[in-house]
Order: C-alpha cells, then sequence, then structure tokens
C-alpha cells in the first residue's frame, strides 16, 4: 500500500464518528465578523493606509499624478543610487525625471546581479488600510518576486483611492491565488531578540511607499 | 547541551534545572512580559474577535471533520499547477524523501525557512547524516543552530537567550559557518539582525534548493502561506530553483476566503502586529506562465502524517489539530514562564505542547506521561487560543487516560493502554476516600481520630507522596470536624459569643 493510501485509511477510520450527512461547509462555517472595522469616508481610509503603513516605519509620501516624476527622481538621488530595477510593465513617464541607470527585470537575471542594485520601483496590486500592508501580484508593473527583495531601497507606488481596500477579507476579494503574491507591512523586521522589534534584516531595510492620485 | 530531546526526563525533572536559573527565569520574564502586553493591545484594536475566533475554529474543525476529502483536493490542485505531492507516514518517511529529492538536485547544501514540521521530524540532522548542510535563516533558528542549542518557543527559538548571549554565540560560531561576525559586534539588536543579514546573504544568493514549511494550504486553489517577518522566508521561497515544503496534514483550509480569518488572527497572537512585514503565497510554479523564472522551478509538497491521524481519532484531543502555531498560549503561560521550553522535551513546548506532543508521540515515555501535568489547568491559555482549543480539557482529558489507561490508536491502529505505573499511591487514596464518603460511621470516625492526633501529624509526607508536600503546606486538620461542630451548635446557632 502506498503511503497516500495508508494515510487517507487512516483519516477515514479516525473520522468514523463523523455522520455523512454532516454539516456542509457553507452552514459549518459562522461568518459573523465584519467585512472592515469603523466606517470611514475614501479620504479618511487613505489617511488610515498612510498612518498604518508610517507606524510600521514605512516612509509615506503623497503626491500628485503630475508630480510623481519629479518626487521619484528627488528619492533616488536623495538615496544616492546609481541604478534603479524597473518591471517591465512600470508607466514610462514615471522614471522620465531621473537619469540614474535602469536596470530590467529579466528571466536570467541571478541574484549576485540583483544584489549590485540599489533601489527599485514598483507599482501595486493592493493596499490595505486597517494593517498598512502593500500586496504585490508580480504584475507587469511590479516584476518577478526577488527584484523587490536583494536591493535595499524600495519605493512602491500605490494609486489612491482605486487601488486601497479598508481591510483584509477586502483584499483577499481582490487577489488571485493563482498568482504569487508577496504582502509587505513595512520594511522587513524581526521579533527574535527578547520578543522586541527591531527594523532592518533580509528584505529592503527602506521601504517608501508613494501615494499618488 | 545536547541538541536533542530524545530520552528527556519527566517534566518536574527536567525543569527543575530552569526554575533555578536566575538568568533564564529573567530572559523568560521579560520575553514573555513584553509580547503578553503588546498583544492584549493588538487584539482589542478589532471589535469582532470573539467572531474571528469562532470562526477559525469552525473553519479548522469542519477540515479536520472532512480531511480526507481536502486532502485529495489539496493534491489535485497543487498538481494541476505544476507541484509534485509526496505523502509521508511518519518523520523517518518525511526525511527520506526529502533527501531523495535534495540528491536529485546534485546539490549538498539547503537553505531553511523557520519550519515547525522539519524541526520535528529532525530534518538537519538526517540531512547531515546524508552529507547535506541544513542552513536555518530565521534569525531565533540561527542563534540556536549556531549555538547548538534546542528550540524553546514555537515563535522565538531563542527566547531563552538574552542579547548579551547572542552576541557571543555570534562571535564565537559564525566563523565556523561562513562570514564571520562584524569586529566590535554589540549586543543591540540592530547590529546583532546586522550581523544575521551579512551572514546570510552569501548564503541566499547562492542557494539552489530551499526548504521550507507552510502556515496554511488552500485545497480549492492548491495555495500555500508562509507567515513571516525577516525576509529570509521570501528569498527561501523565491531565489532557489527547488522549493520543498514539508507540511503537516492539518495545516489546510478549504477555500482562499478562509484566509481572511486567519490573516487577521495569526499575525495579532504571535507578534502583536496587525500584520507581520511578510506573507507569501504561490501556487505550484511559475513554469509555462506568465512571470515564468519567477521562483522556483521545482515545486515538492510532502504531506506529514507523524502521529496527526492518530491525534484526529481522539474527538477530545483532536481539537489540538487546530492549532496555527502562534505561541499565544506560551506567552501567557505561568508554568511555561518558569520552567522554559526546553523542560517539556519536544519542540512543541508550553500548554499547545502539553496536549500535542504526548498525542503524536502517544503517552509512552517519561517525559510525554509527564506532561498533561505540566500545567496549573489556569485556563489562560483557553483564554488567548486564537482558534478556541480548550486545553485545559485535553489536559485533564489526556491526565484520565495516562491514570486509567485506555483504547488509543498509534500509526492507524487501535491499541489498549494500561494504567501508568507510578499512579498507584493516587489510584489507592481516591479507593479508600470513595469508601469512606460512601460509609458515614466509618468517615466520622476516621475525622475524629484525625482531630485527636492532630499534634503528631508530619509536615510532609512519607513515601511517593513526598514529592506533593515538597512545595505544599498539608492542609490543618481542625481540632473538631466540622459534622461534630454542627451537632454541638445546632448549626452554629448556639455557638458561644455568636448573636444572631
Amino acid at each position: 500500500m502506498s503511503s497516500r493510501e495508508l494515510i487517507l485509511g487512516r483519516v477515514r477510520r479516525a473520522l468514523a464518528d463523523v455522520p455523512p450527512d454532516d454539516t456542509p461547509y457553507e452552514d459549518a462555517v459562522a461568518r459573523g465578523y465584519l467585512r472592515e472595522h469603523g466606517e470611514r469616508g475614501v479620504e479618511e481610509t487613505v489617511e488610515l493606509l498612510a498612518e498604518n503603513l508610517a507606524d510600521y516605519r514605512a516612509i509615506v509620501h503623497r503626491c500628485g499624478e503630475d508630480e510623481l516624476p519629479s518626487l521619484l527622481a528627488r528619492l533616488l538621488a536623495e538615496r544616492k543610487a546609481s541604478t534603479v530595477l524597473v518591471p517591465s510593465g512600470l508607466e514610462e513617464s514615471w522614471l522620465a525625471g531621473t537619469d540614474v541607470a535602469r536596470v530590467a527585470d529579466r528571466a536570467e537575471s541571478g541574484p549576485h546581479e540583483l544584489d549590485a542594485v540599489d533601489s527599485v520601483v514598483t507599482a501595486c496590486a493592493v493596499a490595505v488600510a486597517e494593517t498598512g500592508t502593500i500586496v504585490l501580484d508580480g504584475g507587469p508593473d511590479q516584476g518577478r518576486r526577488r527584484i523587490t527583495l536583494i536591493p535595499d531601497h524600495h519605493i512602491c507606488v500605490v494609486r489612491v483611492p482605486g487601488q486601497v481596500v479598508s481591510s483584509v477579507p477586502q483584499a483577499l476579494e481582490r487577489l488571485d491565488p493563482g498568482r504569487p503574491l508577496t504582502w509587505i507591512s513595512g520594511p522587513s523586521a524581526t521579533s527574535d531578540i527578547e520578543l522586541d522589534r527591531v527594523e532592518g534584516v533580509h528584505g529592503p531595510r527602506t521601504l517608501e511607499v508613494i501615494l499618488v492620485g | 547541551m545536547s541538541g536533542t530531546f530524545v530520552g528527556m526526563p519527566a517534566f518536574p525533572e527536567a525543569a527543575r534545572e530552569a526554575v533555578a536559573d536566575p538568568t533564564l527565569r529573567g530572559n523568560l520574564r521579560h520575553a514573555t512580559h513584553t509580547i503578553r502586553a503588546k498583544r492584549a493591545a493588538a487584539v482589542a484594536e478589532v471589535s469582532d474577535w470573539a467572531e474571528l475566533r469562532e470562526a477559525g475554529k469552525r473553519i479548522k474543525d469542519h477540515t479536520l471533520r472532512h480531511l480526507d476529502r481536502y486532502l485529495v483536493q489539496l493534491e489535485e490542485a497543487v498538481t494541476a499547477a505544476g507541484g509534485t505531492v509526496h505523502w509521508a507516514a511518519d518523520a523517518e518517511e518525511a526525511n527520506r524523501i526529502v533527501t531523495r529529492l535534495v540528491k536529485e538536485t546534485g546539490e549538498s547544501e539547503v537553505v531553511k525557512v523557520k519550519s515547525m514540521a522539519t524541526q520535528e521530524i529532525g530534518l538537519n540532522e538526517a540531512l547531515e547524516a546524508e552529507g547535506i548542510r541544513a542552513y536555518e535563516t530565521d534569525l531565533a533558528e540561527l542563534i540556536v543552530q549556531l549555538g547548538k542549542d534546542r528550540p524553546s518557543h514555537i515563535l522565538v527559538p531563542a527566547i531563552h537567550r538574552n542579547r548579551g548571549e547572542i552576541r557571543d554565540i555570534f562571535r564565537a560560531e559564525m566563523g565556523e559557518w561562513g562570514r564571520p561576525a562584524p569586529e566590535g559586534l554589540t549586543d543591540t539588536p540592530a547590529e546583532l539582525a546586522e550581523a544575521a543579514r551579512l551572514h546570510l546573504r552569501e548564503k541566499f544568493l547562492r542557494a539552489k534548493v530551499g526548504i521550507s514549511g507552510a502556515n496554511f494550504m488552500v485545497a480549492e486553489t492548491g495555495t500555500l502561506v508562509v507567515v513571516e517577518s525577516e525576509g529570509n522566508g521570501r528569498m527561501c521561497l523565491t531565489l532557489p530553483q527547488t522549493l520543498i515544503s514539508v507540511v503537516g496534514i492539518e495545516k489546510i483550509v478549504p477555500t482562499w476566503r478562509d484566509l481572511e480569518v486567519f490573516l487577521q488572527t495569526l499575525p495579532r497572537s504571535s507578534t502583536a502586529e496587525r500584520m507581520n512585514p511578510y506573507t507569501s503565497t504561490w501556487t505550484g510554479t511559475r513554469d509555462g506562465r506568465a512571470g515564468e523564472g519567477d521562483g522556483p522551478r521545482a515545486f515538492h509538497l510532502v504531506l506529514l502524517d507523524n502521529g496527526r491521524t492518530d491525534t484526529l481519532a481522539d474527538e477530545v484531543g483532536r481539537q489540538a489539530l487546530r492549532c496555527i502555531r502562534c505561541s499565544a498560549c506560551l506567552n501567557v503561560c505561568p508554568v511555561y514562564e518558569r520552567a522554559g521550553g526546553h523542560a517539556y522535551g519536544s519542540v512543541y513546548p508550553g500548554p499547545i505542547g502539553a496536549i500535542l506532543s504526548p498525542q503524536l508521540r502517544g503517552t509512552g515515555s517519561e517525559i510525554d506521561a509527564s506532561l498533561p501535568y505540566a500545567s496549573s489547568l489556569c485556563g489562560a491559555c483557553y483564554e488567548v487560543c486564537p482558534v478556541a482549543i480548550d486545553i485545559p480539557e485535553v489536559l485533564v482529558h489526556l491526565r484520565e487516560r495516562v491514570v486509567e489507561g485506555g483504547t488509543v490508536t498509534r500509526e492507524g491502529n487501535k491499541v489498549v493502554l494500561k494504567p501508568a505505573r507510578g499512579h498507584a499511591a493516587e489510584r489507592a487514596a481516591m479507593r479508600a476516600a470513595r469508601w469512606a464518603f460512601a460509609r458515614p460511621g466509618a468517615l466520622r470516625a476516621g475525622q475524629r481520630l484525625a482531630s485527636r492526633t492532630r499534634a503528631l501529624h508530619p509536615r510532609t509526607l512519607p513515601g511517593p507522596g513526598r514529592a506533593w508536600s515538597a512545595a505544599r503546606d498539608l492542609p490543618a486538620v481542625p481540632a473538631e470536624p466540622f459534622r461534630d461542630w454542627w451537632r454541638r451548635t445546632n448549626g452554629g446557632n448556639a455557638e458561644e459569643g455568636t448573636t444572631k
């Protein structure tokens, strides 16, 4: 007998007490919890996102669509970045204001190559106000997962209010589980030393989020 | 300190050393009290905590009651997405599968995301025996690995170490494993985190094989979820060409939507955050799909039983399989705070360990038979549990099993346990009590005798009772039995000096 059959057989014998007409999934799960916490207008939701991002040490900027290229140019210059990773589908105009050398996100780029790049600029799929989270889904304007992981400086552009939801349940509704997702809440951190939070371990140590719109 | 839990003495004996160690007591007290207050604040932020907890409990219960169906559904979904599913009945089989998969890649080193399942099966030791070096990349796991130590907490395996001890371990050991600790490393947490970053980076960048566990597996979509903080998880899940995930069969949730419950309750319960810094989800591989070249080209899922189906067979005990490994119960437990994690003799310490280890491994060994007693039954663990596991209920259930024996399932077969030795005196005392309480005359005579001989009573019990009275005062026997007093004073009405 294969281990698959062995384990499934054990499971079935272990569940001999469960009747064949056991409550189906739809009725077994009580979903008395909230779809979102509190009542907020659109602007308040964006405010909350900014507040919670900052609470976990992301650096938050707000600007209009037309100011974005100059803001990105300024942030890259302040960082003294000489190279910036660019996902293939990133809006052309966003980096029009900077002459920092661009590095394309290519399937064949190895980790060591990416380790030499200073910064990365991406869009996002959705942002969650209640938790201060941005979610990347590997879309053309976000690129492969590794490009937002190895460089030490990540600038993420969130279109507000269109990409902002209030809560985790609302975010999951918008996301496609078939895509590789990365949920990011602040720069990398650890609580492993005396259960106290310290920012800056393996992921980008500086996370800047631009709320544009 | 040895890196193994095999042959551990019973809990009280194992805990004695820890309880007498003031540094360890201080480290544990500081860490658990820090997180306790933060968790309470994070939970208080959401007004529907009780409803989220109930939903989490129901989702897990439903899944466990139909686990066969969901396992098959998960297997189909993972396979359809380009992954390969393996089934492992026990630790030895899981280790054999993983070792073979690593060898097939031709590599002799792997990077690991923190995973309780691989700790449980002793994967690192099994790989080492086959000439494969496994590098732990979670900061606390790294501290444990470098210190040749054992984990003592589910979330923070090095919780028993303070910053000074961590600095000393880094200075002494990092050079043996790769890049040495920076010159003049101090004990500030930020510097220690930086040292770990530098030490591990070269390993991440060259790694060809990653090994992980998973917090959740979604049956309907075949998606796996890893919740983490440092980014070491992202490194191991996305940079290597081959990813092997070893996951307990109880980690399934039926639908994508179910994650909306656990992604709210897990971070707040474990690290007391609204959301942990990084959560990764993936479904199979990207091979042949949009975004090709994003992440591993080969993905293997090893589904692990190793005592879980035996636990499932116990209608009271199966609720332990709802556990999402948040460790909130450890952080509030008065016994854990004083005894530390090592005394539990398992990678699962604390209250959840006290009900999980004796079920996964059976109550055959001294340590496992003693674990259901490693609790004051205060119930704080139940109160904070985000999936409402009634830990005290299962503890009492397991105590009964240890004392009275009975039918249990081991490796899929029903076996009858004999009552444990060592509880003979307790059983004799209970039998005597039952006899006396059923005979009022004998009870009265006994009570009067006890009252008259009061002055002669010892302060401690002799023989096996000594262990009980070593830490407790024997109850004082009154000068007059209550029932004699009641009769003499007509229920207190005739008591001298009382006014009615």
